[in-house]
């Protein structure tokens, strides 16, 4: 994910639909705010869970996106690997239960 | 072997089956269809329950604590506890607790007291660390990983895969190779701190199951020290061995358990539904997949209590564990896509569960060793020494 180039949010939200996924929201200068995942309890998918997490977001403007359903597990991988990159959790990531990666850099 | 319950299994089934229907499914509706884990409130007020019902700890010996359950009724109650959404990985969500490593049982005192005991007060967490990248069915020839020892200290280097729960562990067992030249005789099971310097979850390796996951492992000149060996230096095949073994039969349980609940939904779901002017109970093309389903039940159910039945009066029953697996985990696909083909498109929707049982149904034929390795246990059995 951290590999994929940032879009900003409101051209690349009408193309966004329904899937299940995982996404990642960013600020202007491209630093992370949040990953979050859209599941099988999702209304409308990606579309409807990065409208959700945006409108709580003020400083949210860029996005990335990616399609799975493999949703839970990579959800918890993106954070372990946000952690082990930065050393803490986005922002306005709630503090959950993680394991620990130490991938090689 | 006698097929009819005594009246405390019974009791206890009941139980059971009613914790399931009444405690687990409502929750189930609010959660992810995928999740294996619940909120920590639901988690407590669950074990809670167990606790009362004197079920908590099942797999623990009573000498450690657990509730004296002798092994049929255990296996009875691991067909009842998967009998929901996320029962084949997740029966009840853990409510019933788990046993940790029950290598461990056969630990050093000291051993006991630094790993076995905080993990029965579920202070500490472990994994089992055997398949490697070079193979899982075959460990004793696959491992790879090596251990050398250097005064009081092991040092070990290789990597393993497929190994869950790494990543969130405290410590796990780990298989390394101490001989180079003597095949299964040369693999020794050390007790290895995940803060160990040189210890490294690599990667997470996703699978059909989208809430659980593998890990990868590397260790790097991990320094081990010689106390922490489980059993004896070479000896440690037969610890894994063991393992694989006593874990069929639960695993073959919950591939049952799952096939019960889909075929009971089904059975609920025909007579209801009607195509061309008509229920689809009425079908002879569904009645047979209703047959089907109840004979694959049925055989599975049976052979995996002859397993359990000779597992609890001491008897080898190898043979029997491999034949339960093998046929569980077979028959448990079929049921559950005999039961989506009757559902139609809903079978396939998240809606219900039957797209998840479908996904996880298929990783059973390959873990805890593939259908084929099954059948080439049980030819050994069969044919004894004029095989080799």
């Amino acid at each position: 994910m951290r590999h994929k180039p940032w879009q900003d949010i409101k051209t690349a939200l009408p193309n966004i639909h329904g899937h299940l996924g995982v996404f990642e929201i960013g600020d202007r200068e491209g630093e992370s705010l949040y990953i979050g995942y859209a599941g099988g309890n999702s209304a409308f998918g990606l579309r409807g869970e990065i409208q959700k997490a945006f409108s709580r977001m003020p400083r949210a403007c860029q996005i990335r996106i990616e399609i799975t359903a493999s949703y839970l597990s990579r959800y918890r991988e993106l954070l372990m690997l946000h952690k082990a990159y930065h050393g803490e959790l986005p922002p306005e990531n709630p503090n959950i239960p993680l394991g620990r990666l130490s991938p090689i850099l | 072997m006698n097929l009819e319950l005594t009246d405390e299994q019974t009791l206890i089934i009941a139980m059971v089956r009613r914790f399931v229907r009444e405690e687990i499914l409502p929750l189930e509706i609010n959660i992810d269809p995928d999740a294996d884990s619940l909120e920590p409130e639901d988690q407590a007020r669950l074990i809670g329950i167990t606790k009362s019902m004197g079920l908590y700890g099942l797999d623990i010996p009573p000498e450690y604590g657990g509730p004296d359950i002798d092994l049929i009724t255990r296996t009875l109650i691991a067909v009842e506890m998967a009998q929901h959404r996320a029962g084949l990985y997740a029966p009840c969500y853990g409510a019933f607790g788990g046993a940790g490593l029950a290598q461990l049982f056969e630990a050093t005192d000291a051993q006991k007291e630094a790993y076995l005991y905080p993990t029965l007060r579920g202070e500490k967490r472990g994994f089992f660390g055997l398949s490697e990248p070079s193979g899982g069915s075959d460990p004793a020839r696959a491992i790879q990983t090596k251990a050398v020892r250097v005064g009081d200290d092991w040092i070990i280097n290789g990597a393993k895969l497929w190994i869950s729960g790494a990543d969130r562990a405290d410590f796990g067992l780990v298989f390394a190779r101490t001989s180079q030249d003597k095949g299964r005789n040369g693999v020794t099971c050390f007790i290895v701190d995940t803060d160990t310097p040189g210890f490294h979850v690599r990667r997470i390796v996703h699978t059909l199951r989208s809430a659980h996951y593998a890990t990868e492992l590397q260790f790097e000149d991990m320094v081990v020290p010689h106390s922490n060996i489980l059993g004896e230096v070479n000896k440690g095949f037969a610890i894994a061995n063991d393992r694989l073994t006593r874990q069929r039969i639960p695993y073959a349980a919950g591939c049952i358990g799952v096939a019960i609940k889909a075929q009971e939904m089904a059975l609920d779901y025909v007579p209801q539904r009607e195509t061309f002017g008509a229920p689809l109970a009425s079908r002879q093309a569904i009645q047979w997949m209703l047959v089907d389903n109840d004979i694959d039940i049925k055989q599975s159910l049976w052979i995996t209590l002859e397993a359990a039945s000779k597992a609890s009066q001491g008897l080898p029953y190898r043979k029997e564990a491999a034949m339960a697996k093998l046929v569980a985990t077979e028959a448990g696909g079929r049921v559950v896509d005999r039961c989506m083909q009757m559902f139609g498109g809903l079978g396939v929707a998240k809606d219900l569960p039957f797209e998840r049982w479908y996904r996880e149904m298929r990783i059973r034929r390959i873990g805890e060793g593939p259908s084929e390795v099954q059948r080439h246990v049980i030819a050994r059995e069969l044919l004894g020494a004029s095989l080799r």
